[in-house]
This record gives structure tokens, sequence and C-alpha cells, in this order.
């Protein structure tokens, strides 16, 4: 390793140096700005040539694994290939140009295709209304519990204080529970991965706002009692919450809506194919039955009688949760998933749910024929399926961090560890649809490989990855030293 | 069958492996009267040249109006080279970077950004940056509440002239747990905050103050005067800042004696385009000893086993993922694509690029304001402006927008709706993206 190849972009800076091109022209008369409150030194960005910047960020990206470049079967993230074709026609200067606040006279293209969204989206999920304006999965669900806890609010029953959380529930869950004034409940899986329905009836009451549900749950396995929880919530006067993370296996199969879902949330840049972007922008768009429509987040696309499309707001919502964001949402994000859907189509959505499930229980079959041992061998997998490493890290010490690591040498990006937590030293593997058999299948000989390496020489697995520019890290040391902005002095 | 791989042969064959006799067959474990009707409302799909010119007559249809609309938005030149990068599929199509060994791309980046952003807002750490400003200020406000142990009250001094939309979205967020915002008049002649308006709270318990620089209006307050008052009460200062505007401005890190607690603000200008109001990303910083409050990813400098250097996501501890109910925030993304944009464009443009840019805003909507003048239009408010400006258009000051925006000249963006007593006047700006003849353009349109 170069010392050229761990240069940062202020390594790179020359005093004097600078892409000129970029800034504007001409230096016109000087800025009457009070010397009281002006800044006194220069901020210190980089002084770099067009070349070097450009050069540097390239070199960057070559030091990411990506969609584009591995096979990336993270668990319940839904790495499907993001078709290049949403990124280019989302990126009309049209599109592009437009300003969030221009009238709706120049605004009718991006409205209507808006309004088309929230129809397709209404329909697919079997709810009565969208709206697309949170900004990731993570404010859909605060949008969702929100509407939870102003619909109870509305009927004066405010003696409700609890969300009723599974343990194998993503984090965001009971963290979105908290931030909408809310305690949280936990219950616990049954063996065979679904709720523990007897625990859910001891704990539902007057107290219960709702449940936060994922389905297929974390656990990667359809939940059959869905039927029964609704029942049992909305006897108790909750409402059903619905996290949209797993939405990629049923897509056309079975809607949130006719499960008895109340409110939910879908995440664009899983099922709908936007890019992940090294960590967003999303898109978590919410869909509601009709008792909760009047508490939709705002803005939402309506189409008047003339034809026209405009944003409904506060006037129209007098009962909305508010704004979310401060126009619209990720407008971007959301014409690439438009795009998305409309080259599937009726068909292609279906196709998604089935071809995602089928590459799953294919690979869950293979790994199995390999020597791992599924969570849950008895049921079918959904998009997603959970190996778990206890027997080999009792008998060799092979965990699932060990795995993870070993196969971004074999060039796979690892799935993802850890999670659910319920399960010991588990992966949670999803192919997603557009992966081929002969991925699939290398990735099997790759995973039969590290277990048989693991046999021979544990060593070698227990200290991988060996071929990436690093090896692991000290992330305790790293949090304990905390550098987390460049200086001079410390520059490596 | 678009994006799915499978032929005949391969479906036949991982079937069998699997051991079932059909695709269908894998669905059985859901009730079948459960099962989807078919999704009627949602159209056949269509090859990517029939998409490719829907949208494109979509995009063309909304035309491309002269624009002098910002409140909140403002539209920039942005480098060829920015989004050429950032798209590329290595950036793109990345997960975040929870694998530190196969993401040290994007993981490099964003301490470079963190870098670049508290240099600019004169703090002392960022993090990796949340969804957009309004939502920051949300998250800055939980926040100060819990810096802020020794208050009791929650009551958050919000100045009036900050922009609706920042004060409506942090009202829905952090509007469930207990948190009141008040708010600060403005000064009917300057139209910044009213000093005397501040002096109503002397011995009161005020859990923060936000200050926002410019404000809404395009008005630069008194930071200092602003940022000492609180600073004598123990009350922690939320500053929202304009980043473009720090390439001139005091930075927040400056105000006052010791400067402001949080610093957030809409990152848009800094390389992404207006699109509709997003994505955008919203960048927060704040002073080292508040770290571990401060909600979002966190990246910093790591060796691995080897002792070479490295980066990896840290502080994960106040995060959803592993502290679930009692995390800083239930945030699970930052803007990761937007502010890989930001940093490349950061880079390009250096401390004489963006004082550029800056220096040609402020004198753009200054000469706006001087042709208007000239047409009998004049900025409402006499205080010192950047690049923003309210102008008062008389009685029929919605008719003349509108009117404008019908010959293609947005005018600027009408008050009536947010603020009833500025009901004649529009907010319009003037970037460096505009030239002599736009100018000329907008006051023919006038006419």
């Amino acid at each position: 390793m170069t010392r050229d190849e761990h240069s940062l972009i202020f390594d790179r800076s020359r005093p004097g140096r600078s892409a000129t091109a970029q800034a504007p022209g001409t230096a016109g008369d000087a800025v009457g700005i009070p010397d009281a409150l002006r800044r006194r030194a220069d901020p210190g960005l980089p002084a770099a040539s067009e070349l070097d910047v450009v050069r540097h960020y390239t070199r960057l990206s070559q030091k990411n694994f990506a969609i584009d470049t591995q096979f990336y079967p993270l668990g319940s993230c839904t790495m499907k290939y993001n078709p290049r074709a949403c990124n280019s026609l989302a990126m009309l200067p049209g599109f592009l140009n437009r300003h969030p606040l221009a009238p709706a006279e120049h605004s009718q293209g991006y409205l209507e295709t808006m309004f088309e969204l929230q129809e397709m989206l209404r329909e697919v999920t079997g709810m009565s209304g969208v709206s697309l304006t949170p900004m990731a999965g993570a404010q859909g669900e605060f949008a969702g519990v929100a509407m939870i806890r102003a619909y109870h609010r509305a009927r004066g029953d405010d003696e409700r204080r609890e969300i009723i959380v599974p343990d194998a529930a993503h984090g965001t869950n009971p963290a979105t529970a908290i931030m909408c004034g809310y305690q949280v409940r936990e219950i616990p899986t049954d063996a065979s991965g679904d709720v523990d329905l007897e625990a859910l009836k001891s704990v539902v009451g007057p107290q219960t706002a709702g449940i936060m549900l994922t389905n297929p749950s974390t656990v990667g396995v359809f939940e059959r009692h869905i039927r029964e929880i609704a029942t049992i919530v909305h006897e108790a006067g909750g409402l059903l919450y619905y996290d949209g993370a797993n939405l990629n296996a049923i897509l056309g199969k079975v809607r949130p809506g006719d499960m008895g879902f109340d409110v939910i949330h879908m995440n664009l840049h899983k099922t709908f194919s936007t890019p992940h972007g090294g960590g967003g922008p999303g898109a978590g768009a919410v869909g509601v039955s009709r008792r909760l429509l009047p508490f939709l987040p705002v803005p939402v696309v309506v189409r008047e009688d003339s034809g026209e499309y405009r944003h409904a707001a506060e006037t129209d919502f007098p009962q909305t949760i508010g704004r979310l964001s401060t126009f619209a949402g990720n407008a971007g994000v959301l014409l690439r998933a438009y795009v998305y859907m409309r080259m599937l189509g009726r068909k292609g959505m279906t196709r998604v749910a089935e071809f995602s499930t089928l590459n799953a229980n294919y690979l869950q079959a293979e790994l199995r024929h390999a020597g791992f041992d599924l969570a849950f061998p008895e049921r079918r997998a959904t998009h997603e399926f959970i190996v778990t490493l206890k027997r080999q890290a009792k008998e060799t010490g092979l965990t699932a961090m060990d795995i993870a690591k070993r196969l971004l040498d074999y060039g796979y990006h690892a799935p993802t560890t850890y999670f659910p937590l319920l399960v010991p030293e588990c992966l949670l593997i999803e192919p997603t649809e557009t992966e081929s058999k002969e991925t699939l299948d290398g990735f099997v000989a790759a995973m039969a490989a590290i277990l048989e390496e693991s046999q021979q020489d544990i060593d070698t697995v227990k200290s991988a990855p060996h071929q990436l520019p690093n090896r692991r890290f000290d992330e305790v040391a790293a949090a304990k030293r905390l550098d987390v902005i460049y200086r001079p002095e410390t520059a490596f | 069958m678009p994006f799915i791989p499978h032929t005949e042969d391969d479906i036949r064959d991982m079937l069998q492996q699997i051991g079932a006799g059909s695709i269908e067959d894998l669905f059985e474990e859901i009730p079948a009267d459960l099962r989807a009707p078919p999704l009627s409302g949602i159209p056949e799909g269509l090859p990517e040249m029939e998409v490719t010119r829907l949208m494109q007559q979509r995009a063309t249809r909304d035309g491309e109006p002269l624009n002098f609309i910002g409140a909140g938005a403002y539209e920039h030149h942005i480098p060829a080279a920015v989004w050429q990068i950032a798209t590329r599929g290595e950036f793109y199509s990345a997960y975040t970077p929870y694998q530190a060994e196969a993401s040290q791309g994007t993981l490099q980046l964003i301490y470079e950004y963190q870098t670049m952003i508290t240099r600019l807002t004169g703090m002392e750490v960022s993090n990796a940056s949340l969804y957009d400003g309004a939502s920051a200020l949300a998250e800055a406000v939980l926040m100060a509440v819990r810096i802020n142990r020794r208050s009791k009250s929650n009551r958050i001094l919000v100045p009036g002239a900050l922009h609706p939309a920042y004060r409506a979205v942090t009202r829905s967020i952090v509007g469930n747990q207990g948190i009141e915002l008040v708010e600060l008049p403005w000064d009917d002649r300057l139209g910044s905050i009213d000093a005397n308006g501040l002096e109503a709270f002397d011995g009161q318990d005020i859990t923060a103050l936000v200050i926002a620089q410019p404000n809404f209006f395009g008005v630069l307050e008194d930071v200092d005067a602003l940022t000492r008052w609180a600073e004598a009460r123990g009350v922690p200062v939320i500053a929202v800042v304009n980043p473009v505007s720090l390439a001139l401005l005091k930075p927040p890190g400056e105000w006052g004696e010791r400067g402001a607690d949080i610093a957030v603000g809409e990152g848009q200008p800094l390389g992404a385009p207006l699109s509709g109001g997003g994505p955008y990303f919203g960048f927060m910083t704040t002073r080292r000893e508040h770290i571990r409050q401060m909600p979002g990813r966190i990246v910093g400098r790591a060796e691995d086993a080897d002792g070479r250097p490295g980066f990896v996501l840290t502080l994960q501890a106040r995060e959803q993922h592993i502290r679930r109910s009692k995390a800083t925030s239930n945030i699970c993304t930052n803007q990761g694509l937007v502010v890989t944009a930001a940093t490349i464009h950061m880079a390009l443009l250096g401390d004489a690029g963006l004082t550029r840019v800056a220096e040609a805003c402020w004198q753009n909507t200054h000469q706006l304001a001087a042709r208007l003048s000239g047409e009998g239009i004049r900025p409402r408010f006499a205080g010192d402006h950047f690049h923003e400006m309210v102008f008062d258009f008389g009685p029929d000051a919605q008719a003349r927008v509108a009117q404008m925006s019908r010959q293609g000249v947005l005018a600027g963006h009408p008050l009536a709706a947010e603020y009833p007593d500025l009901a004649n006047c529009v907010l319009a700006c003037a970037t460096e993206t505009k030239t002599a003849g736009d100018l000329d353009r907008y006051v023919e349109a006038l006419a």
C-alpha cells in the first residue's frame, strides 16, 4: 500500500491551486456585508485541480463493494440491481431544475407522475391512501406511529400508552415508538418463527395503541397467524402497523391491506429498486386504511375535477400529523421508483416476489446440502432466510463474523450478521430476484470452501479478510481515540 | 422478464433442488383467502424506450422557467464532474458501510465530508448527514433537550423569521415528546429578531435558542448579540445556516464568546440540484463534548490488524440498531449519495470558488433590488441581506407573480399564505446563475 493510496483530498491541497472553471467568471463589486458579521479566515476547503478531484474520488469509489460489481446478499436490505434507466430518466433537466415551490402550472408533468406513483403503491399494498413525503424508512415508521397516535387522540382515547413490538423487530421500530411518545412492550417469537400468540394475548389491553409487525418477519418466514394477530389487536382497540422492509417477498402475492394492517411504510430503496447510495437517500412512502386517511403527512398529490394536479396540504387535511420534510420528500428518489414500476408493470411486480422467493429457497436448499444449519429448517424461506453457525462456533470457533469477513476475500459482500438478535451466530441471507443461478452457485461454492477451510486452518478464516486494502479494524480503539475530522498534525 | 435472468432450465433445476413442484408452491404458507387479487390498477410493463419517451414528455411539459425562487432551495451551478462521479455504480449501488473493509471508499469520503463541513461551520465535529435542513433542525432540538439537563421546561425559542417549513417539520417531529416551540417576533423595520422580544424571556426557563443566519427573509441577524444573550443565561444555541453564505459570513463556531452549540442547515446548495425538493441532505455539526448526544452515523479513523489506517462507523452505541428503544434517534440512513456529491462539489470549488459563488449571489440579488427599485418595488426590510430579499409588490402581488409565471419567469415565493402580515410581499433571490439579461427579463415580465 503506497502512501498515495491512503491520501486524503486535503493531502492534495496546494495553496493557490484551484479548479477555477467551476466558479462564476466575473468578480464584480465589493460585497456590502458589515465587518462584524463577516468571516475572518478562509474555511480551509481543499485547493485542488479538477483532475486531482476527479482522480481522487474515482479511486475512492473503487474501494467500495457495490451491487454493480459484486453479489450483495445482505438480508433485510434487498440489494437488487438498480436499473440505469431509473437514474437517467430521473435526471432529465426538466425534473432536476424544477424548484419545489414552482407553481402548479410549471409542475404538471411531475405531479401527474407522483399521482400515478401514489395510485400504484396504493394498489399493490391494498391500502386506501398514500403519502410520498417521508424521506426514509425510519421516517415512514415515524409517520405511521404518529398517525396511530393522532387517531386515538382524535377519538379522545388518551389512555393508550403502549406499542407492542416483537423481539425480532428492526431496531428502528422501538426507537420510533419512543420518538412518538409511546412505551414499548416486547413480545417473544415462538420456536417456528411466528409471533407467540399467547404472549400477545397477555399484553394487549386498553393501554395498547398498536403493534408494529414485519411480514414476512425478520426471521425470513411468513407470519402464518397474521389474521389472528389482527383480530386480537383490533378487538383490544389497537391498530396494526406494517414495516414494509420485506415487501419484496410478497409483491403481488398478498397485500398488507388485505392482511388487516391499518398503516404501512414502504422502503422504495428496497422493493422498488432505488439506489442505496452508500447509505441513502431512501424514500419511505406511507399507506393507510380508510380510518387513518385524515391524518396522512402532507403534502399529498391530488387530481382536481379539471384534470389538474396539485399538492394538497394542511387546508385539505386539517387533522394531518404535519410535515416531515422542507418540501415534498425525496422527489428524485420517487421518480426512480416510478420508472422502475412502469418498466415492471403488473406482471413484473408479481415476478419480483416469485423469483426472489425462488432464489432464496434455492440458496437455502444448497447451503443446507453444503453443511450449514438453518434457523428454521421446517419452514419455507420467503425472500430471505437465516443460517446459524451455533454448532460451528462451538466445534471449531467459526463465527458468523468470520464467515462474513472471509466472504469478502472471495469477492462477495457479507450477508447481514447478528440480526435478528434472537438467533445465535446468524447470517441473514437475501439473494434478490435479479441474481442468476450461476451467481448463487458461486456463492454456495465459496461458503462451502470457507467451511472446509475452517476445519483445516481456522486462523486464516478468523483473521480474514486478507485480499482487501484493509484487515479487520479495531473498532473499540477507534471509538476511544475518536478521530472524526482531519487535522494536518495527525495526518497519516 | 425485466431484470430477472432465469431461463426455463434454471427454474426447473432450482425447483428440483428445492423439492417444490412449482414457484407457486413456495407461497403455500400464505393462507389462500389472503392471496392478492390481480393488480388490475397497475399498467402493463413498458420497454425502456417507451418509458423514456413518457418521462421526456413529462419533464419537458414542466418547461424550464427562469427561476428566482429560493425559500430554502437555491439554484447553483453544479460542476459536471460532481454527479458523473457520484453516480458511478460503486457509489450509487453500495449499501451503508457497515462492512468497513468493503466500504473504504464511502467511509473515507464521509470522513472528508465531516472535515469540510466542520471547517465551513467552524464547529468541532459532524455526523454523516441527516435527511434535510428542516428535519436536521428537529433532530437538533431533540439533541439540545438532551444536552440541557438543567432545563425542565422543554421550551425552545424559535424565530418567527425562521423558514415556516422548518418550524412545521420540527413541530411534527418533536411535538409528541412534550416540547414546545415559542416564536420570537421580528422587528418590522429591519426584518431580524427584535432584541426587545428576547428580553421578555429573561428569568424564564428556556431550553434552547434557535438562530437562523440568514433568516427566511434573507436578512442577517446580529448573531453575536443573540448568542451572548443565550450564553449569559446558560441556554444552548442552535444555529441554522446556509452553507454557501458561510464563505462570507462568520461561522456559527465563532458566534458570541464560545460559539453555537449545534449548527445545522440545508446542504442542498452544495451540489444538489433543485430536483423538486429532494433528495437533499441536512448537515449537523456540534462541539466535541456533545458528540455522544448527536444522532446519525459518524465515521472515525481506525487502524486495522496490521496497523494500517482506514475508516469505520464509530460510536454506533448511540444508534437504533444497537440501542433500540434507548437510541438518540430512530434515524437509520444518512443521505449518502447526496453527501458524496456535496463532498466532490466542495473539493472542486475550494475556498476561492465558494467565495466567488457567494459574492456573485450577493451582487446579483442586490442588483435585482436596484432594478426593482427603478420599477417602484422596494425591499420590505431595512436590515442587511445575503442572497435573498423580501420585496413589497403592492396589493396585487399574487396576480403579478401569476402573470409573470405565465411568461416563464418565477418572480419569487409569495408570502401571503405563511405570513398574512406580509400579504403584499414576495421573497426572491438571484444566485450566481443569473445574468444581466436574466434580470432584464424579470423587469420586462413585470410590466
